[in-house]
C-alpha cells in the first residue's frame, strides 16, 4: 500500500521533470527560431496587435483604478502623520517597483496568455500544425516564434502604460478629490523616484515576467492533449502557472534588486 | 518497418512498396494505423525499427532542413480534417504554400490559386473563410492546397469521407486524372472500397499491424481469404470482429446485476 503510494509519487515526479525538460527544449527551439522574424516582420507585427493592442483596454482600466485606490489608501494612512504631501511618492514607488509589473503580468497571463494557449492548442487539435509541417513550413518559426517575441515585447510596453495611467489615476484622486497641491505632488515624485533603481528595475521585472508567461502560454498550447478537455486544462495551467510564476519571481527579483 | 505506441504494436515488421506514378491504396478496419502510416512516410513520426524511403532518401535520417526540403519537393498531404488555417480565407489557404515557397509575383499566384480551386469546383468560394465551409468543402480546398506546388507524391487521408455523391465522383476522377496527367504518385487511405478500388492500381490491406493481403483490385476481388472477402464485401460476420474484445454480453450483464 505504502509502496504503491511511493511509486505513484515517484511516477508523478518523473513526469513533471520530463515535462520541464520538454519545456526547456521547446524554449531552446523557440529561441533558435527567432531570427526568422527578421525575414518576416509582418508576422510579428500582427501578433503584437493581438497580444499587445488587444490587451490595452484592460491594462488602461485596471491601471487607472489601481492608481486611484492606491492614492486614497495612502492618504488615509499618511494624513494621520501629517505626511499627506508624500502621497505621490507612495503611489509612484508602489506602482513603479511592484504593482505595475505584477498587475500587468497577472492581467496579461489571464487575457493574452490564455488566448495564446487556446489558439495554439486548437491549431494542434485541428491538425493545422501538422498540416504546416507537411507543407514544409516550420510551425516553430511561423506560429510559435512571432507569438513568443510579441509577448516578450508587449509586456514591458503594457507595463509602462499601466504605470503611467496608474500615476495619472493617483494624480486625479490626490489633486481633484483630496486637495493636494499639484506642485507638491510632482516635485515629491521628481526628487525621490530614481530612474534606474525604481523605474528600470520595474521594467526589468516586466521583461522577465513577459518572457516566462509567454513561454508557459505557447508551450502549454503546443504540448496540450488535442482534445477539448486537454485544451481546457492547458488554458487553466497557463493562467495558474503564469500567475504563480509572476508572484514567485517578483519576490526573487525584489530580493535581488532592493535588498539592503 | 515497425512502430508502437506505448505497449500497443501498430506495425509489426511490415514491408510495403509504393510504385512511382501509380495510385496505391491503403485499406483496413478503423484503428489499424492507416493515418499513422502516412505520418511515418511524411517523417512526422519515427519508426521503432526499419526505414522509410521516399524518392531514394531515408526519411528519418534526414536533418530537419533536408526533411523540409524533401517535403517541399515531393510531398503533398490531404488531411482527414482538411487542416485548413482557420484565420485565412479559402484563397489565402491555397496561396499559402505558394507564398511561402516560391517567389512568384502575386498575379501569378492569383491565377494559379484560381486554377487549383477551379479543379476542385470551389473557385466561387474563394472569399469564404475556412470556418464557413462544410467538411466536404474544406477537404476539397485542402486538396487544392495540397496540389498547389504540384508535388511528386500526394498522400490522401480519407479523401471521400463526408462528400456528397456528386463531389465524390468528381474527386475520384480528379485524383485519377491528376495522377496520370501530372505523372504523380498517389497514396490513398480510405474505407470506401468501391471508389478507391475504381482508381487504385495496387491495394494494401492492413490489419493488426500486418499487411494481410496486397494486389491489384482484380486480384483482391478474387482472393480466397475470408478476411479479404469480409472486408471488401462489408459483411458483419467473419474473421474480422465487429465488436471490440470483451466478455460475452450475458456475462457482462450478470456481473453488473451482482455488483
Amino acid at each position: 500500500m505504502i509502496s504503491d503510494k511511493l511509486q505513484a509519487i515517484g511516477h508523478n515526479a518523473i513526469n513533471r521533470f520530463v515535462r520541464v525538460g520538454r519545456a526547456s527544449l521547446f524554449l531552446w527551439q523557440t529561441l533558435l527560431s527567432l531570427p526568422y522574424m527578421i525575414r518576416r516582420p509582418g508576422l510579428l507585427v500582427r501578433q503584437l496587435y493581438y497580444v499587445g493592442v488587444q490587451t490595452l483596454l484592460i491594462i488602461l482600466v485596471a491601471g487607472l483604478f489601481v492608481g486611484m485606490v492606491l492614492a486614497l489608501q495612502s492618504y488615509i494612512v499618511l494624513v494621520d502623520f501629517g505626511a499627506e504631501d508624500s502621497i505621490s511618492l507612495m503611489v509612484s514607488l508602489s506602482i513603479l517597483r511592484e504593482l505595475g509589473p505584477v498587475f500587468t503580468g497577472l492581467l496579461f497571463a489571464g487575457r493574452a496568455g490564455s488566448a495564446l494557449t487556446a489558439e495554439i492548442g486548437l491549431m494542434k487539435s485541428t491538425e493545422q500544425l501538422s498540416g504546416m509541417e507537411m507543407m514544409a513550413v516550420d510551425p516553430m518559426k511561423y506560429i510559435i516564434a512571432p507569438r513568443f517575441l510579441a509577448g516578450v515585447i508587449a509586456v514591458p510596453l503594457l507595463t509602462s502604460i499601466f504605470m503611467a495611467i496608474a500615476i495619472l489615476g493617483g494624480y486625479f484622486v490626490a489633486i481633484e478629490m483630496l486637495g493636494i497641491y499639484e506642485g507638491v505632488f510632482w516635485s515629491q515624485m521628481q526628487v525621490n523616484v530614481d530612474f534606474y533603481s525604481d523605474l528600470m528595475n520595474g521594467m526589468i521585472k516586466s521583461l522577465v515576467f513577459g518572457f516566462v508567461i509567454v513561454w508557459i502560454a505557447v508551450f502549454e498550447g503546443y504540448d496540450c492533449m488535442p482534445t477539448s478537455e486537454g485544451l481546457g486544462q492547458a488554458t487553466t495551467r497557463t493562467v495558474v502557472h503564469g500567475s504563480l510564476a509572476v508572484l514567485g519571481l517578483d519576490f526573487i527579483l525584489t530580493a535581488l534588486m532592493f535588498s539592503v | 518497418m515497425s512502430f508502437s505506441r506505448g505497449e500497443r504494436v501498430i506495425f509489426d515488421n511490415i514491408d510495403m512498396d509504393i510504385e512511382r506514378g501509380k495510385v496505391t491504396a491503403i485499406m483496413g478496419p478503423s484503428g489499424t494505423g492507416k493515418t499513422t502510416l502516412l505520418k511515418l512516410i511524411g517523417g512526422q513520426l519515427k519508426p521503432d525499427a526499419g526505414t522509410v524511403h521516399v524518392d531514394g532518401e531515408n526519411v528519418h535520417k534526414l536533418s530537419q532542413s533536408a526533411l523540409y526540403d524533401l517535403r517541399r519537393r515531393t510531398m503533398g498531404m490531404l488531411f482527414q480534417s482538411g487542416a485548413l488555417l482557420t484565420d485565412l480565407s479559402v484563397f489565402d489557404n491555397v496561396a499559402f504554400p505558394l507564398r511561402e515557397h516560391t517567389t512568384l509575383p502575386e498575379v501569378a499566384i492569383h491565377h494559379l490559386v484560381l486554377l487549383k480551386l477551379e479543379a476542385v469546383g470551389l473557385r466561387g468560394a474563394r472569399d469564404l473563410m475556412s470556418t464557413q465551409l462544410s467538411g466536404g468543402m474544406a477537404r476539397r480546398v485542402a486538396l487544392a492546397r495540397a496540389i498547389a506546388l504540384d508535388p511528386e507524391m500526394i498522400m490522401f487521408d480519407e479523401p471521400f469521407t463526408g462528400q456528397d455523391p456528386i463531389s465524390m465522383g468528381v474527386l475520384v476522377k480528379l485524383i485519377h486524372d491528376m495522377n496520370y496527367a501530372l505523372g504523380m504518385t498517389s497514396v490513398v487511405v480510405s474505407h470506401d472500397v468501391e471508389e478507391t478500388g475504381s482508381i487504385a492500381d495496387y491495394i494494401y490491406l492492413i490489419s493488426d499491424g500486418k499487411v494481410v493481403q496486397s494486389g491489384t483490385p482484380v486480384e483482391l476481388k478474387h482472393a480466397k481469404s475470408a478476411w479479404v472477402q469480409q472486408f471488401l464485401g462489408g459483411v458483419a460476420d467473419g474473421p474480422v470482429p465487429f465488436h471490440y474484445a470483451s466478455e460475452p454480453l450475458m456475462a457482462d450483464l450478470m456481473q453488473a446485476e451482482k455488483s
